[in-house]
């Protein structure tokens, strides 16, 4: 009861008394929360090289200026390299979430059983990045662009069959009852009455993916699964800065392209 | 024809919709179904080609018994059954062609489907139709991009293109305007009287289904409570069917047999849609 | 158009294509010879050592053999630290990152601030959009030295980018009635935030929240293998020793960890809204 009857009349408050308790009582266990990680963190940061780090950062932006253009040379096959792992990953990951997205749907899955294990596929992809796909990958495959495009696959399954399957739970059943009505078997079912109504949701969370992957496998390089990012860590390494610079800035480039390609495709599909 | 025989529904929420319906509709008849939301009107024709599964009770189109077919040949006998839905039911993403051809699906192999080679006959026919119902020039169009009106045309081409012995229709008005309503209730009677077909129409609106029926069946809580003729209906029938209300103008003697065949809606016929309107109301 | 009459009575044809997609044909085709051009290319370039991937079958049957059973019982103290350290990461980095991104969200709404306010913030977010959180953890340890500190800077940025910009398009998608019915009160700009602003975008940003401390503790174990410390460094380190039942142990402990917090979210998300 918000209003309150007091000697001087009745006053109004936003809260009760016990609601109100109970909110500062939950600011103050987050409070603990936030101060204990905060304690756990700095406990094992040696503080001096915080305190200089001001001083670092102003050297090393030093020395990446100016950017070497002439190093771009050297930098236009792992850009290429970079934009096939991330549009065969997410080739592949397309093929594969598309059976494991229709088995993780309660409205298309088989059997209650085959739901679990799609989810669980789902999950575990989602849960380990592709840096560590990538880390694995190269212990089977050896370095090169092929794990990496097998890890930005197996990262994007999970995303995409996820966002898939959400779609697909999504859709008018009435349309799929109408054409069920009709006397149409179980797969002319998914031919005209699902299908359809998941197609656009498809094409969006493959051009979505596929953004997000250029990004992705810019990195991969870093545990030599090919691209832009094995350049970048030999720089790093050697302490070319002015190479570092203009990797940062053909990356920066690159994914504007590609944010600005996605949005396009995506606006010119739905 | 289609024969019930105790046909019941019990939903696994314990709810029983269908307590037993005994029905028998010969070839021909167009009958409407009225009665409560909630008296089990869509259960039942759901019930009849199985999209729903009954409880107990049997059903028979012609000789054969729909309530024990496997899988396979229930797909057959749909496909014997037309179904117009409320919402129209169309697959929106897909051209209004397509929409009216998925009507032979029951007759056409998977990936001849799949890649939209339907037998010249049935695309000969799917075109006979959509120029029957006035829509020819809307066959590339997407679904999606009809009006109402227009819509429930395709879904009533895509029933009929399964060259259907029995047609259920579920609330084909629901969604339209009282003017549209009358033209797709019309439609749909010359088509089945060109056909001879048996039609069961659940309908929400007395007055439709009055003006477009040959018989009446009033259900209540899962149990008929009126079979008859439809200038039987009285307020005391009525009133049995959906409870204590003042009837007398909605059963009104309906003398709207003329022609409304221009589609746009202006006019001077706004009297007359008010008028139309007033009697929904009444129902709702 | 009439509808009771019957047919037009003109010749029905006997077949019917599909229309195509994309209606013209020149870009039709030229996509679709592009796309294979494109396919051709990126296969043909494709460095790929197929002798050593061919290799890779029996290696990775053994690869995943070493896997099992997963060994949690030899570095437990060590699998213990690495990820209280990661969830402590996770925590305050996106406290941290929340914090600074509701300046910079508000900041980069077109509705709320001036235009070279729009510009610079929509700048801030967008640089640290751009760059993975790994890139920027390098940078970070290269700052201030191994260690959890760096790894928390890197999320606390990356948070930046995802919520700042998420909170920014939330505010400029609000209902403007709204806004305007409490600026006509008179309002101060700080009561209007406070009245207008604040109810209409706070149940999805706490939903959001959640999702991005979701988001902290997976990047949490890879800003580690560049030295950002947390689950990432102890994974490393098992997989730098062939260790890799340990290795498996750390991902299904992962694993479980984000279907929990994906649990807990999806259910504080249908709890605020």
């Amino acid at each position: 009861m918000p209003r309150l009857e007091t000697d001087s009349g009745p006053v109004w408050k936003r809260r009760t008394t016990s609601k109100q308790w109970a909110i500062w009582f939950g600011w103050l266990v987050g409070l603990a929360i936030a101060a204990y990680a905060w304690q756990g963190i700095s406990e094992k940061t040696i503080w001096f090289f915080v305190q200089d780090a001001p001083r670092q950062a102003a050297d090393i932006g030093g020395r990446m200026i100016p950017p070497k253009l002439s190093y771009m040379s050297r930098l236009w096959a792992p850009i290429w390299d970079t934009l096939n792992i991330a549009t065969l990953g997410t080739v592949i990951a397309l093929i594969i979430a598309v059976p494991v997205a229709f088995a993780a749907a309660r409205n298309t899955t088989p059997h209650p059983i085959v739901r679990t294990i799609a989810i669980f596929i789902i999950v575990s992809s989602r849960s380990v990045n592709s840096l560590i796909w990538a880390l694995m990958l190269v212990f089977i495959f050896g370095p090169g662009v092929l794990a990496g495009t097998i890890a930005i696959g197996l990262r994007s399954v999970g995303f995409c069959a996820k966002l898939l399957y959400e779609g697909i739970e999504e859709i008018d059943h009435n349309q799929v009852e109408a054409i069920e009505a009709t006397g149409a078997s179980g797969a002319q079912k998914m031919a005209y009455g699902i299908v359809p109504q998941v197609l656009p949701t498809f094409a969006g969370i493959g051009v979505f993916r596929w953004d997000i992957n250029i990004r992705e496998s810019t990195i991969l390089g870093l545990v030599g699964a090919g691209g832009i990012g094995l350049e970048l860590n030999g720089s790093i390494n050697t302490l070319a800065w002015t190479q570092v610079s203009m990797i940062l800035l053909v990356i920066l480039v690159t994914v504007i392209v590609s944010e600005w390609v996605s949005a396009k495709v995506r606006g010119a599909i739905i | 024809m289609l024969r019930l025989e105790g046909l019941k529904k019990r939903y696994k929420t314990g709810d029983e919709t269908l307590k037993g319906v005994d029905l028998e509709i010969p070839d021909g008849q167009v009958i409407a179904l009225i009665g409560p939301s909630g008296a089990g009107k869509s259960t039942l024709i759901r019930c009849v080609n199985r999209l729903v599964e009954p409880t107990g009770g049997k059903a028979f189109l012609g000789d054969l018994e729909l309530t024990s077919l496997s899988s396979s040949k229930l797909r057959k006998a749909r496909s014997r059954m037309g179904m117009i839905f409320q919402e129209y039911a169309l697959v929106e993403r897909l051209t209004v062609m397509e929409n009216v051809l998925s009507g032979r699906l029951g007759y056409v192999g998977f990936w001849k489907s799949y890649f939209r080679r339907f037998p010249a006959a049935d695309v000969h026919e799917a075109y006979r139709l959509l120029d029957r119902v006035g829509l020819m020039h809307m066959a590339d169009k997407r679904a999606d991009e009809l009006s109402g009106g227009q819509r429930q045309r395709v879904g009533i081409c895509r029933a009929l293109i399964q060259n259907p012995d029995l047609l259920l229709i579920d609330e084909p008005t629901a969604s339209l305007d009282p003017k549209t309503s009358r033209q797709i209730m019309r439609l749909i009677n010359e088509l089945c009287e060109e056909r001879g077909l048996a039609v069961i129409i659940n309908i929400h609106d007395v007055l439709l289904a009055q003006m477009f029926s040959q018989r009446v069946v009033g259900l209540k809580l899962g149990e008929i409570v009126y079979d008859g003729k439809p200038d039987g209906l009285t307020p005391e029938v009525l009133t049995d069917i959906y409870g204590e209300e003042d009837w007398e103008a909605t059963i009104e003697k309906v003398e709207d047999e003329d022609g409304e065949d221009d589609e746009s809606g202006e006019g001077g016929e706004d009297g007359e849609n008010l008028e139309e309107n007033a009697a929904l109301g009444n129902l709702t | 158009m009439s509808v009771s009459s019957p047919g037009s009575g003109q010749p029905f044809p006997n077949n019917w294509r599909k229309p195509p997609f994309i209606k013209n044909p020149l870009l039709r085709w030229s996509i679709i010879i592009g796309a294979a051009i494109y396919l051709a290319l990126a296969f043909g370039t494709m460095d790929v050592n197929w002798q050593r991937a061919a290799e890779g079958l029996p290696r990775g049957q053994r690869f995943l053999a070493a896997f099992f059973p997963p060994n949690f019982s030899d570095n437990l103290g060590v699998m213990w630290d690495g990820i209280f350290e990661s969830i402590w990461m996770a925590i305050i980095s996106t406290i941290a990152g929340i914090a600074l991104s509701i300046p910079i969200g508000l900041g980069a709404a077109k509705n709320l601030a001036p235009k070279w306010v729009y510009l610079l913030n929509r700048g801030i977010i967008g640089g640290s959009r751009t760059f993975p959180e790994v890139i920027l953890a390098i940078f970070a340890v290269k700052l201030f030295g191994f260690g959890p500190f760096a790894g928390f800077v890197a999320l606390s940025i990356g948070t930046i980018g995802f919520y700042a910009k998420l909170l920014a398009e939330d505010i400029e998608n609000m209902s403007a009635t709204q806004a305007e019915a409490i600026k006509a009160t008179g309002a101060s700009w700080f009561q209007w935030i406070n009245y207008a602003i604040q109810p209409q975008v706070m149940p999805r940003m706490i939903g959001l929240s959640v999702y991005r401390l979701d988001i902290n503790f997976r990047e949490s174990a890879v800003v580690g293998i560049v030295g950002g410390g947390g689950i990432g460094a102890t994974l490393n380190t098992a997989f730098e020793r062939y260790e890799f039942d340990t290795a498996a142990a750390i991902l299904l402990i992962i694993i479980a960890i984000v279907m929990a917090l994906e649990y807990t979210s999806g259910f504080l998300r249908k709890y605020v809204q």
